[in-house]
């Protein structure tokens, strides 16, 4: 049985080790740097540390954020480690680039100062300007040691709840928050668990939807591999609130890091007597399973996940009934997104009034953001809600790369649209990017420069949806099948402005007609493209003509070349 | 609820084993159709007739639901993959760094399309959409290894490794 007192057993040894341990070099493991070798790095670290005796501790951590500058390696002083028990803040030195040869160096400036060539400066606007709540311990904790999380303040939040609240006074708590879904649609976190708390049943179900499908978003990905407990602590506080003893984490197959992360998580969680029977002795039991998906975008739609779950083709049904009420296997279902559920032990251990604190009148808190595409700093990043895009795409992303000029900015993956430079001064929240004509979506924000075409982005996204629209129904299979034809001819120059009329017209259609959100914001892409962008339509139709020298018209002026 | 006999393993093949362990997990459950498809391809590469069929049976599913299943989720392979795969990223980020054009490069050179396998078994090529490496797009998968700021170059030479004796 785990009690607090356990809690702080556990954070007192872990505190005392680390000390004990002396200096601390955090490697960034996460899938990004993986992919640049990282491991070989912690390698040769290692070896180094043991070669040269120094007092050190080398650690592989989750995802520190600038992806741009991996491998990423942080230096603690031990000082710094003794004096300051909270994980979250900024590690004193940043190393990027990091390869295993740089080791004898790094080590040998543990006690003096950092090593020039690869030291990142952490007082540039990338860091300085983000606002870490659901992020607060990526890159500082091992994400496979359920006791570093413990120690980084870990659930507690989960204990109080569980000892001292009332399944309705976290509900409550969640509602004061103004909390809303992370996973794009933003609807009212506290209001759907309340109606599955007060939904009629035996049986419910707690699902996480970490289906993560929109391409130029890794947020959610990010998160199970750096903190995987966050997320399992929210999911049993909300099966706590809503009364579920089962619950399903659906995870992407692509994400096989993330998968192992959050299968030892779980593992770990109930070792400790937090999670399965009787957690914390207490009468709250939750069985929770990792469900994988099969690379289908659309699972991603909530009836359909479902569907994906309950072992079926993952194809959406019409709502009502919401899952709230009849969801998997008609039982009450409460569903959020990866994000959503790690906002939840923070709201509950530092109060609704301090989240509520944050952000905008209508859109609480801060929102994680997966930066990539034309920005000279890229990766994760969290920032307040509200924050204007301008600020977040010139400061924290440093703007586009030398010699090129900003021309939009995606949100909201194929559900979304592209934002110009004249709207940069909007804030980052759900009401002003849909006014926008886009969407807040999960978190993709990909910035374009003028290197990239407009129409084959419309393009890009058309067939996107295209190939994965399940073919339920009529207007979403045979639509964006016509619609991704028709972008096709532009491209190629061969359109007239009678396709161009058909294109829009199909586009309302779509978007009215289709039976899930997948066919309902299909057309987003062409619509803010073309609200935007129309003379990069209209130059491939009349000029034929590509702008940016992307597409091959019939008559690109051959000096242009992409 | 009946429930028919369960049919014997389709052969001697240790991997079946792994198979029948995944359904007995999930208590021979029809819901845990997608895991155990998920178990064959991991074990054999690829989901047959005959393991398509087993499957069903075993898990008292009807045979077009779990042909359904199989055809309908992009992960699941019908056709034996080859010796090596190469995964190209379609996802945003990749396609704004010219992921495209990695895309026809490695269909000239292999001479077959996206989602083929070379005549002669060695390579497959597929298009995934978005492995979240973002940061460094565009990237290729190399059978099991991310490949970041990938070139055509880069391709030419994974290929020239495969194909050496």
């Amino acid at each position: 049985m785990m009690s607090h007192e356990e809690l702080e057993q556990t954070t007192a040894k872990v505190r005392q080790e680390q000390q004990a341990a002396g200096d601390r070099l955090n490697v960034c493991v996460a899938a990004g740097c993986l992919s640049l070798h990282s491991d070989a790095v912690q390698k040769s670290l290692t070896e180094e540390v043991k070669k040269s005796g120094a007092r050190c501790s080398v650690r592989g951590v989750g995802c520190m954020g600038l992806c741009s500058a991996g491998p990423v390696v942080s230096h603690e002083p031990a000082q710094a480690i003794a004096s300051n028990d909270t994980a979250a803040t900024q590690p004193a030195r940043l190393y990027g680039g990091v390869q295993p040869e740089h080791a004898p160096k790094i080590v040998a400036s543990l006690q003096q100062d950092p090593v020039r060539e690869l030291a990142i400066d952490t007082t540039m606007p990338f860091f300085t300007k983000q606002t870490k709540i659901v992020l607060e311990n990526s890159g500082s904790i091992n994400p496979e040691s359920i006791e570093e999380y413990i120690a980084a303040g870990g659930y507690r939040a989960l204990l109080r709840a569980l000892h001292e609240m009332t399944p309705a006074e976290v509900v409550q708590e969640i509602s004061a928050s103004g909390l809303r879904g992370r996973g794009g649609a933003g609807y009212p976190t506290g209001l759907k668990w309340a109606t599955v708390a007060r939904a009629a049943g035996a049986i419910k179900y707690v699902i996480c939807n970490a289906d993560e499908g929109d391409p130029g978003a890794f947020m959610d990905r990010s998160v199970l591999e750096s903190d995987p407990h966050r997320v399992l602590e929210g999911m049993i506080l909300a099966a706590f609130a809503v009364g579920a003893s089962q619950g399903y984490i659906y995870l992407r197959a692509e994400y096989p890091l993330a998968v192992q992360r959050l299968g030892v998580a779980i593992r770990e969680a109930k070792r400790m007597g937090l999670l399965g029977a009787e957690i914390a002795g207490t009468r709250m039991s939750l069985n929770l399973e990792i469900r994988l998906g099969a690379g289908a975008f659309v699972c991603g739609e909530e009836t359909a996940l479902i569907a994906s779950i309950e072992g079926r083709r993952g194809t959406p049904h019409p709502r009502p009934p919401y899952p709230a009420e009849s969801g998997l296997w008609y039982c009450p279902t409460l569903i959020n997104n990866v994000e959503t559920y790690a906002n939840v032990p923070p709201i509950l251990s530092r109060g609704s009034a301090w989240y509520a604190a944050q952000g905008t009148a209508k859109s609480k808190g801060t929102k994680v953001f997966a930066l990539s595409g034309k920005a000279r700093h890229t990766g994760l990043i969290e920032v307040p809600m509200g924050m204007p895009l301008r600020e977040i795409i010139f400061d924290i992303g440093g703007g586009v790369p030398a010699g090129h000029t900003f021309k939009a900015v995606q949100t909201g993956g194929p559900s979304g649209g592209c934002i110009p430079e004249s709207l940069l001064d909007i804030p980052v929240d759900y009401d002003s990017l849909t006014q926008a004509g886009s969407i807040m979506g999960s978190g993709g924000m990909i910035v374009m420069d003028d290197s990239s075409c407009m129409v084959s982005v419309a393009r890009f996204f058309m067939e996107f949806c295209m190939s994965e629209s399940c073919g339920k129904c009529i207007p979403c299979r045979a639509g964006t099948a016509q619609m991704y034809g028709l972008l096709t001819r532009i491209t190629e120059g061969a359109a007239t402005h009678r396709d161009l009329d058909l294109l829009v017209r199909l586009c309302e259609m779509v978007g009215a007609t289709s039976l899930c959100g997948l066919g309902q914001t299909a057309p987003n892409p062409v619509l803010s493209t073309l609200r935007y962008f129309k003379n990069e339509y209209l130059a491939h139709i009349e000029d034929k003509h590509c702008p940016a020298g992307v597409c091959q018209c019939a008559t690109t002026p051959a000096e242009v070349t992409a | 609820m009946v429930t028919m006999a369960r049919p014997p393993l389709p052969s001697e093949d240790k991997r079946w084993r792994i198979v029948q362990g995944t359904m007995r997990k999930h208590g021979y459950s029809r819901n845990a159709l997608i895991e155990t498809l998920h178990t064959v391809q991991q074990s054999f590469g690829f989901l047959d007739k005959g393991a398509i069929h087993f499957v069903a049976s075993s898990l008292s599913v009807p045979l077009s639901q779990a042909y359904g299943v199989a055809t309908f989720y992009h992960l699941f392979q019908l056709r034996p993959p080859g010796k090596h795969t190469c995964q190209v990223c379609l996802g945003t980020a990749c396609f704004i760094n010219g992921s495209e054009r990695l895309m026809r490069h490695a269909e000239q050179r292999l001479g077959i399309q996206a989602g083929e396998t070379t005549p002669d078994g060695e390579v497959s090529l597929l298009a995934v959409r978005c492995v979240g490496s973002c940061s460094f797009a565009p990237v290729m998968i190399f059978d099991e290894k991310t490949h970041s700021y990938a070139k055509p170059e880069t391709f030419d030479e994974q290929l020239q490794a495969w194909r050496q004796p």
